[in-house]
């Protein structure tokens, strides 16, 4: 190839030629989806979450929950038989950053809510093999003596407003107040009990 | 989609194909003509006195380039890849799970229609029914009841005939498909701490777990006075609210002081989650012969 030294010579070309090399990809594949009708209309009943909801989101992010666990149900039929409806783009609009996973370690969570009780999340919690013993889930026993205290509550939900998720200043105000006090477990459980809940489907 | 974003996602996909192809074809020709002399085959680099031949690709190669080439263009005809265009073989994820859901159903349907006709009592003997029942149970319930079913700390055994909402088929099946809600309520503020120590101390004197019996027998009145409306004055429970028999030898916590303790101070709060939301009728049913046929092998 009689021109290739020109490249070959100029590494700020190749660079440039490079990131024009590998971006059709994203910009076929991911691009579009941030503005099609398709990925960006919320499945019907989808609310923010509530002050502390969110708080037990940001619990379930930092104790890394999603490291094992995915929030991604494929449309495959062992996985809709085992955890219910498929994932929809419009149950994760407001999700920032979402929460899908990669790995699962331990089960799918996104069609966790409402599946078992509160006690029993608060029990396999505390202690995994309490309740299951073949769990290789770590402990998570400080959940129960740290309490919130609505300090960035209201600012994560500033944050999250400037984005696109559809916060009432009446409940930016009230935000703080709404968690203050509320043990981490507490956070914590009532983040996955409403997890997936809007599509309902019998199997 | 609109137009913008379909001629965005064609335009953009048909000419990375297109520079991929360019790429593929200028890397075909030789630079220098090979007349024999290999000194006037190189690229004329030379790199610490190492030298570049300038050759085409091997052929081999070259040609694998062109089947995956061509596969990209077969894949994007069948496929929907370009745009809103469905592609010749109308492909969706959701039509393919539709398909094996379709299968599926085909393939149960005659066993689920048998098992639906048959009564619990009659299916809970049923060897197929039952290796169902436990795919079943090792997927939704087994959780809180446990592999075995013989529940946990707060999690009713389901394997002895000791029932809180009773073990008719009828019964079980209502748990399924409704749910429970246990609700104990906290008497500490309205006992205080002394009266509730006696009324823990009867209570476990009515099973004969250890307890103190002089402190009992003060505990006796109280028992009968807020206690018996539910757990009733025998002591043996009521099933139509769900109140556990304090008299025999299952325990939902622990038949210990503190325990018994904490029960009457802050009450419990427990709750089997309605199954029909998330189940079929069809494995409701199975469920309910399942767990049915685990009492049958404690009263064999």
């Amino acid at each position: 190839m009689k021109n290739h030294d020109i490249v070959e010579k100029n590494i700020g070309l190749m660079v440039v030629l490079i990131i024009v090399a590998i971006s059709f990809g994203t910009l076929v594949e991911i691009v579009p989806q941030f503005f099609l009708k398709e990925t960006t209309t919320k499945v019907e009943g989808l609310k923010p979450l509530a002050a502390v909801e969110l708080e037990g989101r940001d619990i379930y992010i930092r104790e890394g929950c999603h490291v094992c666990h995915t929030q991604m149900v494929r449309p495959l039929r062992a996985e809709v038989e085992r955890y219910g409806h498929y994932s929809v783009a419009g149950e994760s609009v407001y999700e920032h950053p979402f929460l899908w996973g990669s790995k699962r370690t331990g089960p799918d969570l996104a069609r966790v809510g409402k599946r078992y009780s509160d006690q029993w999340h608060k029990a396999h919690l505390y202690n995994p093999r309490n309740v299951v013993p073949e769990s290789n889930m770590p402990a998570f026993p400080w959940l129960f003596d740290t309490t919130l205290d609505g300090k960035y509550t209201a600012k994560k939900m500033q944050a999250l407003k400037k984005v696109g998720v559809p916060y009432t200043q009446e409940q930016i105000d009230g935000a703080s107040e709404a968690v203050q006090g509320v043990t981490e477990i507490d956070a914590l459980v009532a983040y996955l009990q409403q997890l997936g809940t809007l599509l309902t489907h019998k199997r | 989609m609109s137009i913008f974003w379909n001629v965005w996602i064609v335009g953009l996909t048909l000419t990375c194909l297109g520079l991929v192809l360019w790429v593929l074809l200028a890397n075909k020709k030789v630079a220098v003509k090979d007349d024999g002399n290999d000194e006037n085959r190189t690229t004329g680099h030379v790199y610490d006195g190492i030298e570049e031949y300038d050759n085409p690709l091997p052929l081999w190669w070259f040609k694998l380039f062109i089947v995956s080439f061509i596969a990209a263009l077969v894949y994007l005809a069948l496929y929907p890849g370009l745009g809103s265009y469905k592609g010749l073989l109308n492909w969706t994820s959701v039509g393919q799970l539709e398909r094996e859901q379709q299968k599926g159903a085909e393939k149960t349907a005659d066993i689920y229609s048998e098992f639906m006709a048959t009564p619990v009592k009659e299916l809970a003997t049923n060897p197929e029914a039952i290796k169902m029942g436990t795919r079943l149970f090792a997927n939704n319930c087994a959780v809180c009841h446990g592999a075995a079913a013989v529940g946990n700390y707060s999690f009713p055994n389901l394997t002895d005939d000791d029932w809180l909402y009773g073990g008719t088929p009828e019964k079980i099946k209502e748990t399924l498909i409704h749910g429970r809600a246990g609700n104990m309520p906290a008497w500490g503020d309205i006992l205080g701490a002394e009266k509730s120590g006696h009324v823990s101390h009867y209570a476990l004197s009515l099973s004969g777990s250890e307890h103190n019996a002089e402190l009992a027998e003060k505990g006796k009145p109280i028992f009968a006075q807020y206690c018996a409306a539910c757990h009733m004055p025998s002591g043996k429970g009521n099933q139509l609210v769900g109140a556990p028999n304090l008299t025999d030898d299952v325990f939902l916590y622990e038949n210990t002081y503190e325990d018994v303790l904490q029960t009457v101070l802050k009450g419990r709060v427990n709750k089997m989650p309605a199954q029909a939301p998330r189940l079929k009728e069809e494995k409701i049913h199975i469920l309910t012969a399942y767990v049915y046929s685990l009492t049958l092998e404690e009263s064999e």
